[in-house]
């Protein structure tokens, strides 16, 4: 028992300051439980809101594939065109920060700003292919661009999560045993030494009255010898007491 | 979070079709270095030349998000798995020619065991 504990001298000061950190680490292990739990609920929503993105991203890309493969039916291949006049990019992402008990979750919002660099890309034919090809591809972008908003929340939730669980954990298996072993040692320390002033003072107070017991015996036996010894002289005044202060 | 208010661009890494999907769709951009955000991976393409663009695309401050086909993902997998930062995070997705298979995605096996099979279906 007395191997994990903290090296305190066993005072009753002591044992007050431990009984404070008591307290004090039961409180933070019922919040830090309270996090994990409000944690925990978030992550469960975003893990079921993943998969079902995953799905229909899915579906998203099997469309926009299709009417990739329309497009180059109409137009021939326009992949080195496309690939060869890259620019500025028209959507973009802009993070935002959401704030779950205390995490900062990053958010991706995608928005376009900007001309459209395409414009005249399928002008001489297959211009409807091209266009419901752009906008299969911005709709798959925009759900790519939310499920890497869940994606990232996820990751940085678990990590935290894991952090929470490691604290609550190390506060209820490490440092309240730790504590309250502390506060038993004192306990029985400072009993201990209580009953070792009983015993003390007990002690004590048997040898005085052995003291006295004989004294009394001497005194009765010199009395019956006859010898009261020398008496005082009440009228000289060669020993003054202090009555106020006794030395 | 430097560019918290400047947008961040999206980088895919994905064959010849799925980059000029996105191109189309409009995420493409070529900075002051004549660095593209994109990568055409051919048949061709060695896998050391995936992973240093894919190294490359993780130190850029101003990608957000990389998107890489499946079948190319599972090429540099082990960079994959060993990415963990947020930011960017790293998606994968169906190609053309191969079916996505969630069983091969590096965040839903990282996070499998916390649901049920029959959610895919």
């Amino acid at each position: 028992m007395s191997k994990d504990r903290i090296a305190v001298f066993p005072s009753r000061m002591a044992l007050t300051t431990m009984k404070i950190r008591l307290k004090g680490a039961q409180k933070g292990h019922s919040l830090l439980k309270k996090k994990a739990d409000a944690l925990t609920l978030k992550f469960r929503q975003i893990l079921g809101k993943i998969i079902e993105n995953k799905t229909l991203m899915g579906e998203a890309m099997k469309l926009a594939s299709l009417s990739l493969a329309e497009a180059k039916f109409a137009m021939g291949d326009i992949s080195h065109n496309v690939l060869q006049n890259v620019t500025k990019a028209q959507t973009k992402v802009r993070s935002k920060k959401e704030n779950v008990a205390g995490v900062n979750l990053p958010v991706f919002e995608h928005y376009t700003d900007g001309a459209d660099t395409y414009e005249l890309t399928g002008l001489s034919r297959g211009g409807q292919q091209i266009d419901r090809l752009k906008k299969n591809y911005a709709k798959a972008i925009e759900l790519l661009v939310e499920l890497a908003s869940l994606q990232t929340s996820f990751i940085t939730l678990d990590e935290v999560i894991k952090i929470t669980n490691r604290r609550v954990n190390a506060i209820e298996h490490v440092i309240i045993p730790r504590i309250e072993n502390t506060i038993s040692y004192i306990t029985t320390e400072l009993d201990e030494r209580e009953r070792e002033e009983f015993y003390r003072l007990k002690k004590i107070q048997e040898k005085k009255k052995k003291i006295k017991a004989k004294e009394e015996l001497r005194r009765k036996q010199r009395q019956a010898q006859g010898d009261y010894g020398d008496s005082r002289n009440l009228i000289a005044d060669d020993v003054d007491e202090d009555l106020l202060f006794d030395s | 979070m430097a560019h918290l208010s400047k947008g961040k661009l999206v980088a895919v890494i994905g064959d010849e079709d799925t980059c000029t999907g996105f191109l189309l769709g409009g995420i493409g951009e070529i900075n002051n270095k004549r660095q593209t955000n994109f990568m055409v991976v051919e048949k061709e393409t060695a896998v050391h030349e995936i992973e240093e663009c894919f190294k490359n695309f993780i130190a850029r401050t101003d990608i957000a998000i990389i998107l890489i086909n499946q079948n190319i993902a599972e090429h540099i997998r082990h960079l994959l798995d060993s990415h963990t930062d947020p930011v960017p995070s790293v998606l994968e997705i169906p190609s053309k020619d191969s079916p996505y298979d969630p069983s091969k995605d590096s965040i839903l096996r990282r996070a499998k065991g916390m649901f049920s099979a029959e959610d895919f279906r």
